[in-house]
This record gives C-alpha cells, sequence and structure tokens, in this order.
C-alpha cells in the first residue's frame, strides 16, 4: 500500500472543561497517561502482593504486620494461611499480566505516541478511546472488590483451571463470589481491549499523514499494530470463555464440569462438561497474550537503541517478519501449556513443533539487536540501559524456553519453579525493562521535564542485578524439582531448598524497595525537573518535532509532511547533524557507514 | 558506564551458568527404565541452551564494551561484516537445526512414555486424587477393580472409592491404601481417576508426571529399578492444601511387597 490516506482536518475540539481535560478525555495522550497511572498504580499492587507471598514462602510460619487487618480470616494474628497465600498468587498474577503488562506498553505508550508518530491529531474514534480506557479502570475496579467480598479472592491461580474454578464455594475459599468477580473483571477488561484494538488499527491503517507510507512506520507502530490484531483474536475467546465460567456459577450450565465429581462427600450438581475445554480456550487466549506482553516492549526497545546507537538496525525488515512470525506462531503453540494436561499425547509432540519454531523468529531479533550494535556509537543513557538490559532479559529468559518447548523434558519442568522463572524473566522482567526504558525516553515530550538521570542509572543497575538475583534461581529450584504455587515447602525433597526462597525473598524485597527510586524521579521530575527541549535525544520520529509537552491537538492543526522513514541515523547531512527528521526534506549527503 | 555495563552482563551470565554446570542443584536420581532419555533429553539440551546463551550474553557484552560512545569519538558508523543476511540465516540455519533435532531426539523420550502400551503382565493400581489426598486401591486375588459409584463415596466412614461390595462381586477382595507400593523391576500400569478437581501425579526420581483430569479416567505405565521410598506430589493447583497434598511410594522387593500386600488385605 504506497498511497496515504488524507487524515480528517479536526477529530474532534479542544477540551473546555476540567472534566473534558483530565477525566473524561477524548485525548489521546491523556488517555495514554491514564493508562500509565493505572498500570503505576496496579503495578504497586500487584509487587507488594509479591512480597507478601515471598515473605511467606521464606518464612512460612512469621506474622506479617497488618496482614490481619486486611483479612482477619486470610491472616490470624497477621500469619498467613495456605488459602490466603495462593488467593495473594491469583491476584498478583492477574494485575501484572492484564493491568500492567498489557496495559502499559501497549494502552499508555501506544495510545500516547501511536498518533503522533503516524502524524495524526487523534484516533478516528476518540469516544471508543475513552471508553476503553473507563472500561479498563472498570475492570481493575471490580477486580479488586474480590479482596474486599467475606470469603476474599479466588484461590485458582491466573489460569483458573477448571473443575476448580467453576465448581463454586465448596472447592474453596474464594471459589464462590471471588472466582465470578475474576471472572467478571476479565470480561469487562476484554470490552475495554477491544475497543482499544480496533482505534489502533484503524488508526494505522487510516490516520497516516501525508507521505507516511506503511514502509516509513517507525517501529513502534508496527509492533502496536500487531500487537492489536492479536489482541482482537486473542481478547474475543477469552470473554466468552469468561461468561462460560461465570454460568456454569450462577445458572446452573456445566460447561467445565463432568458429571461424577465429589466434593466434600455430595455429587457436585454438574454433568455434560469438559474439563479441558477452559484450557484450550483459556491457553488459546493465553500464548498469544504473553506476546501482547512483549511485542511492544520490542517495538520501543528497537526505537530507542536505535536513536540511541546512531544507526538505523542491521534489517528493520528481519525485525518486523520476525514480530509478524511471532504473532502468527503464537496462535499454534498454546497447547505447550498442556503437554501433560491430560489430551492427547501425540497433539502435544505435535505443538511441540512449532513452539521450538518460535525460537526462530526470536533468535532473529535478538541477532539484529546484539548485530547492529556492532559499529554503532552506542549513547549510554537510562533509557538505552534499560533497552540494553532488555535483550540480557530476554535471552536468559527465552532460552529456558528450550526445555520448556520439548514435552519429554517437560515431564520434569511442568507445574515447577523453572517455568515460574521462564515467564518472569522473559515477560516480567523484559517487559518491565521495556516499560522503563519508554518512561526514560518518553517521560521529556510527555511531560515537558527531564528525570534525573543519576537517580535512573541508580535505579537501572539495582533493578538489573536485583531481578537476575530474584529470578535467576527459580530455574534452579524447578531443576530441582520445586513444584509451583505451594504455599510452604513440607515435602522432604524440598525442605532443603528452603534457604534458596530465603535468599530469592532478600533480593525481591530490595530490588522492590529500589522501585522507589523510579517512583521518586517520576514524581519529583513532573514538577521540578529542568524543562525538556523538543529533541534530547536528537530522534528522527514524528514526536520529537513537537514541543514538549505536546498541544492538545498534536500538531498544532498543520498536518506534517513525511519524506524518510524512521531509520535516517549515522547519515552526513549539510548541516553536520547526523540524521534527518522524518518530516525534513533534507536529503542525506552520503551515509556515513565505514565500509 | 558502557564498558561496567559490559562486564556485569558477562559476570551475571557466567555466573547464572555455574550452578547448572557443577550440578548444584539436581532432579532426584533416576529409578525409572524410561527415565535415562528423558536425563540425556535434558543434559543435551542444557549444553545447547546453555551455548547459546552464554555466547548471546558474551557477544552483547563484547559489543557494548566495544562501542559505547567516547566523547573523542568522531568516526563513521560500521557495519557487522555480513550485514543482517548471514545472522538471519545462521538464526534460521542453526537454530532451526538444533530445535528440530531436539525435538527429534526428544519425541524418542516422549513415545516411550505415551507411545507405548503397558506389558500384558503389568501390575494394575488405581490412584485417586482428591482433595487433598491420594488413595490407592490393588485390585486383589480376582485381578478386578470393582465399579466406583461417586454418590457413594464418604470419607467420612472411610468409603474412599464409593465402592458397593454387596452388590459389586469384584470390589469385594479390592485393596484400599493410603501409601502405594510397587515391586521393584516390575511393571506397573497406574489407573489414574480424580474426584473432584485436576490434581497431579509427580514423581520426580521415577520420571513421571501427569495430570488427573476429572471426566476423564487416564493411565500411565513405568517400572521402577531401586527400591525405596519416594514422594508422590500433586503439582496441579487443587486448592488450599494443595502444598501438603503428598503420598509415599514404596518400590519393595517382590518378598516384601507381597507381604506388605496381605498386611492391606487383612487391615481392609
Amino acid at each position: 500500500m504506497h498511497e496515504t490516506s488524507a487524515a480528517p482536518a479536526v477529530v474532534h475540539g479542544p477540551p473546555t472543561t476540567f472534566l473534558s481535560k483530565h477525566v473524561f478525555s477524548l485525548d489521546h495522550k491523556v488517555i495514554g497517561l491514564q493508562y500509565y497511572t493505572l498500570a503505576l498504580f496496579a503495578v504497586v499492587v500487584g509487587m507488594v502482593l509479591s512480597w507478601l507471598m515471598r515473605i511467606h514462602l521464606g518464612w512460612t510460619n512469621a506474622a506479617i504486620p497488618g496482614l490481619q487487618a486486611l483479612s482477619p480470616n486470610g491472616a490470624p494474628g497477621g500469619v498467613m494461611t495456605p488459602e490466603y497465600y495462593l488467593q495473594l498468587m491469583t491476584m498478583h498474577a492477574t494485575i501484572m499480566v492484564f493491568f500492567v503488562l498489557t496495559t502499559a506498553p501497549f494502552a499508555a505508550f501506544g495510545n500516547y505516541f501511536l498518533p503522533i508518530q503516524v502524524g495524526a491529531e487523534d484516533m478516528p474514534f476518540p469516544h471508543f478511546n475513552m471508553m476503553s480506557f473507563w472500561t479498563t479502570f472498570t475492570a481493575f475496579l471490580i477486580l479488586v472488590t474480590a479482596f474486599f467480598v467475606p470469603d476474599g479472592p479466588p484461590l485458582a491461580g491466573w489460569t483458573s483451571y477448571a473443575p476448580l474454578s467453576a465448581i463454586g464455594k465448596d472447592a474453596g475459599p474464594g471459589q464462590g463470589t471471588g472466582q465470578v468477580i475474576w471472572a467478571a473483571a476479565l470480561g469487562v477488561f476484554c470490552i475495554g481491549q477491544l475497543l482499544g484494538s480496533l482505534n489502533f488499527i484503524s488508526t494505522v491503517l487510516d490516520m497516516r499523514t501525508k507521505g507516511m507510507t506503511l514502509s516509513r512506520l517507525p517501529v513502534t507502530c508496527w509492533a502496536w499494530f500487531i500487537t492489536s490484531c492479536m489482541g482482537l483474536t486473542a481478547f474475543a475467546v477469552l470473554m466468552p470463555a469468561t461468561i462460560l465460567l461465570i454460568l456454569d456459577h450462577v445458572a446452573g450450565t456445566s460447561f467445565f464440569v463432568p458429571s461424577g465429581l465429589v466434593l466434600n462427600d455430595q455429587l457436585v450438581p454438574h454433568s455434560g462438561g469438559s474439563t479441558l475445554l477452559w484450557q484450550h480456550l483459556f491457553w488459546f487466549f493465553g500464548h498469544p497474550e504473553v506476546y501482547i506482553a512483549i511485542i511492544p516492549g520490542m517495538g520501543i526497545v528497537t526505537h530507542v537503541l536505535i536513536t540511541n546507537m546512531r544507526r538505523p538496525m542491521l534489517s528493520m525488515k528481519a525485525i518486523l517478519y520476525s514480530m509478524w512470525a511471532l504473532a502468527f506462531l503464537s496462535y499454534m503453540v498454546y497447547g505447550h501449556h498442556m503437554f501433560v494436561s491430560g489430551m492427547n499425547p501425540f497433539s502435544s509432540l505435535v505443538f511441540s513443533f512449532p513452539t521450538l519454531m518460535i525460537t526462530i523468529p526470536s533468535t532473529v531479533v535478538v541477532l539484529i539487536w546484539i548485530g547492529s550494535l556492532y559499529g554503532s556509537k552506542l549513547r549510554i543513557n537510562t533509557a538505552s540501559l534499560f533497552a540494553l538490559g532488555f535483550i540480557s532479559m530476554f535471552v536468559s529468559g527465552g532460552v529456558s524456553g528450550f526445555f520448556l518447548a520439548q514435552p519429554s523434558i517437560d515431564i520434569m519442568l511442568h507445574a515447577t519453579y523453572f517455568v515460574v522463572g521462564h515467564f518472569h524473566m522473559v515477560m516480567g522482567v523484559a517487559a518491565m525493562f521495556g516499560i522503563f526504558s519508554g518512561t526514560y525516553f518518553w517521560f521529556p515530550k510527555m511531560t515537558g521535564h527531564m528525570m534525573n538521570e543519576t537517580i535512573g542509572r541508580i535505579h537501572f543497575w539495582l533493578t538489573f542485578i536485583g531481578t537476575y538475583c530474584i529470578f535467576m534461581p527459580f530455574h534452579y529450584l524447578g531443576w530441582a524439582g520445586n513444584v509451583r504455587r505451594y504455599a510452604a515447602f513440607t515435602d522432604d525433597f524440598l525442605k532443603p531448598l528452603i534457604p534458596v526462597h530465603q535468599f530469592i525473598t532478600i533480593a525481591a524485597l530490595f530490588t522492590g524497595a529500589v522501585q522507589l527510586l523510579f517512583l521518586y524521579n517520576l514524581i519529583h521530575s513532573r514538577f521540578r525537573g529542568p524543562a525538556a527541549p523538543a529533541n534530547p535525544w536528537e530522534g528522527t520520529s514524528l514526536e520529537w518535532i513537537m514541543p514538549s509537552p505536546p498541544p492538545w491537538n498534536n500538531f498544532g492543526g498543520k498536518d506534517p509532511v513525511v519524506y524518510h522513514d524512521a531509520d535516517q541515523y549515522g547519515v552526513k547531512t549539510a548541516s553536520g547533524a547526523d540524521y534527518i527528521m522524518q518530516n525534513s526534506p533534507e536529503q542525506a549527503l552520503a551515509t556515513s557507514e565505514g565500509d | 558506564m558502557g564498558k561496567l555495563l559490559a562486564v556485569t552482563i558477562i559476570i551475571i551470565a557466567i555466573a547464572s551458568a555455574v550452578p547448572f554446570i557443577l550440578h548444584t542443584w539436581e532432579p532426584p536420581a533416576d529409578i525409572s527404565t524410561h527415565g535415562g532419555l528423558i536425563d540425556e533429553q535434558m543434559s543435551d539440551t542444557m549444553i545447547e541452551a546453555g551455548v547459546s546463551f552464554l555466547a548471546a550474553q558474551i557477544l552483547l557484552g563484547i559489543f557494548i564494551w566495544q562501542f559505547s560512545k567516547k566523547p573523542s569519538d568522531t568516526g563513521k558508523v560500521k557495519t557487522f561484516p555480513g550485514g543482517a543476511k548471514g545472522l538471519v540465516i545462521a538464526a534460521i540455519v542453526l537454530v532451526g537445526v538444533e530445535v528440530l533435532a531436539l525435538g527429534a531426539f526428544g519425541s524418542k523420550a516422549w513415545a516411550a512414555v505415551y507411545f507405548t502400551p503397558p506389558a500384558p503382565d503389568a501390575m494394575p493400581v488405581q490412584v485417586q486424587a482428591g482433595q487433598f489426598a491420594f488413595y490407592f486401591r490393588y485390585p486383589g486375588p480376582d485381578g478386578k477393580f470393582g465399579p466406583i459409584h461417586p454418590e457413594m463415596i464418604n470419607e467420612g466412614n472411610q468409603n474412599l472409592f464409593g465402592l458397593d461390595p454387596a452388590n459389586d462381586v469384584e470390589s469385594r477382595d479390592d485393596i484400599v491404601t493410603a501409601e502405594m507400593a510397587i515391586p521393584v523391576n516390575k511393571e506397573v500400569h497406574l489407573l489414574m481417576h480424580a474426584k473432584d478437581v485436576s490434581h497431579s501425579f509427580y514423581v520426580p526420581a521415577l520420571r513421571i508426571h501427569q495430570d488427573f483430569v476429572p471426566g476423564l479416567d487416564l493411565s500411565v505405565h513405568f517400572t521402577a529399578t531401586k527400591v525405596g521410598q519416594y514422594e508422590i506430589v500433586c503439582s496441579q493447583l487443587c486448592g488450599l492444601g494443595h502444598y501438603n497434598m503428598r503420598a509415599y511410594l514404596k518400590v519393595l522387593s517382590q518378598q516384601d511387597f507381597d507381604d506388605w500386600l496381605k498386611k492391606q488385605q487383612a487391615a481392609q
């Protein structure tokens, strides 16, 4: 597609009231910041939950101050019960996966920068966009109420396998009301995601400014576009799954519950359903979901690195094709979560092949990143530190996938801490590093202030070392057979591993405390940071042509005209600059490649 | 600071690999006939994964060290020799061959567990998983398991399998136990039944791991090669007692097993 469509003259007028400016805003930038704030609040909650879990795992009988106030039943005298451990674990994972990892890299940064980077004044459906945020926010509120119902939140994990999740409160504390609240929150979350994805896709296809052909789009736009396409198809499966789960609770259906089950010496009043059906539906969503969580981060890291290396990637095409391949393959691999689930073992072998194959596009991206560092003029700042840290984390987390992709090895490693280490590194920490990199990179543009670089670097160093200290040992534990989702380690073969858990807990608490530096830097810089120029990093893409922060209509009513892709770095220009901005008609004199 | 990052990445990578190289934390020793294939697959993968991991991290570190910009550096940007093409081909060919090989060889280990049927003379044992215990059933002298009547399951009066000996002849000699014993070097055909929610049967030493699926009666088969006591642990989240859901597997000499079974029968 070569021709660009003309953007509509005005998508919406300027905000006039306090509410329309700061609360129910149609402005994609405000919506992006609202998503970011939601994700920030959610990550604090999710992190505190993880501290509580880790303290309990290291010191099972410890009385945690204040915990009894939060839940007298869950933590009498401050000592966490096993069920409360599982309930906190379920909420930790649900909050982190949905309200942090899906929200920040995609909804927050994407909403803010996608329209700007394509040269548009806003997204084509600003009301849908506003609704998508408030729907997501509502989903968060619904989820959080689960903490406060009498039996507490569900304990079935964020994966919520049936029949445990479907047969109601007799299966365990939180499995009645808490589980229904959980499913409802997720169903509402799906609606927000679908609305958001519609806007993202139509922005890329229909709102590009003059000269912004698809081939000139910055890599971040492609990452958000690919993620939106995945979001439409993945969340469209999760939503009905959550509805069916709710129906099993409240309407007497048995989608996920077969006959003949006995709980507390009573026959469970369900029949005709399939236990494995939930797993198929959930993981058909769940595996693309983890790529939804990481692909925007890959886009952000690529974008930050190009700017800080002062050269384009060796092949942007290779990176883009690889991201598409990851997205496509992600739908074919989901059964690797089910190797020993009881599905046909032949299916397990079938799923393992695309799972192993998906290593290839991941490797292409990593090798292109590393190969592009060669001969570059790498600038070290907090944003580039986190981008480089992302590469290291993604390699570490990805390599454990070699093991988990094979059903025969999964016999030993399934449901152990090896899996927990794998996904925390490759999805949790790597995506967080992508979020941090994007924050340090784009904060000047969004707020008009620079962040404190010294505090930023300390934040990076302590977080980089800290997260390795937390999550690398998870692999050792899993290798030794340490089963996951245990509230305590009472088995003979697990007791000797408790000191490793204690080490991890201390690392986790330390690394968590370090994030206060980031929080301080964010808040202090927002109000007191030095004024930011329009283009502090000498970037080429359209966000850097506007003032910091941008006006409500982005380009002041005048659509920019684009002459180049966003890769014009390391070029020789008449002005002596080593880069050409996308909207500059200037042509490079020659590339300043060495050979 | 680029040099510091480079050194840190390389140190962290090597430090991470050390416990694997030194075998500091290992799975329990294999006591099965099929486990050797799994262990071989694990160590082959460890070598390939380990080499890839170290190579990538060290290369990342070296390039960060070499190409972090010094203020005096005004030279031109250089291209990686061979450009993207070599790297993409390396990724597709090297990684492609590596993973295809892993997949192909790993299929053998998987097939040994799942695609070979149990021997006709394998000893049948049934295991039922329910919140939060495993119970076992032996068929008794008639070699047949009586049917399970879920509506008759009553832990209160110890009818754990919902048996109806009054009406079902096969149930009369069934032996129900709280621990599992098997004779060494004899194939066992384990029939799995879920009472309430999903559970899993995981015995690391036996290299066996299989979920219980409510509504589906699955089975696995294996042969234990070493006398001893091992833990069967639940690995599929099943509720608040999940962490504590454990039974003991005793692998005994044939004589000791026969004695054990007689004792259990007498206690029914």
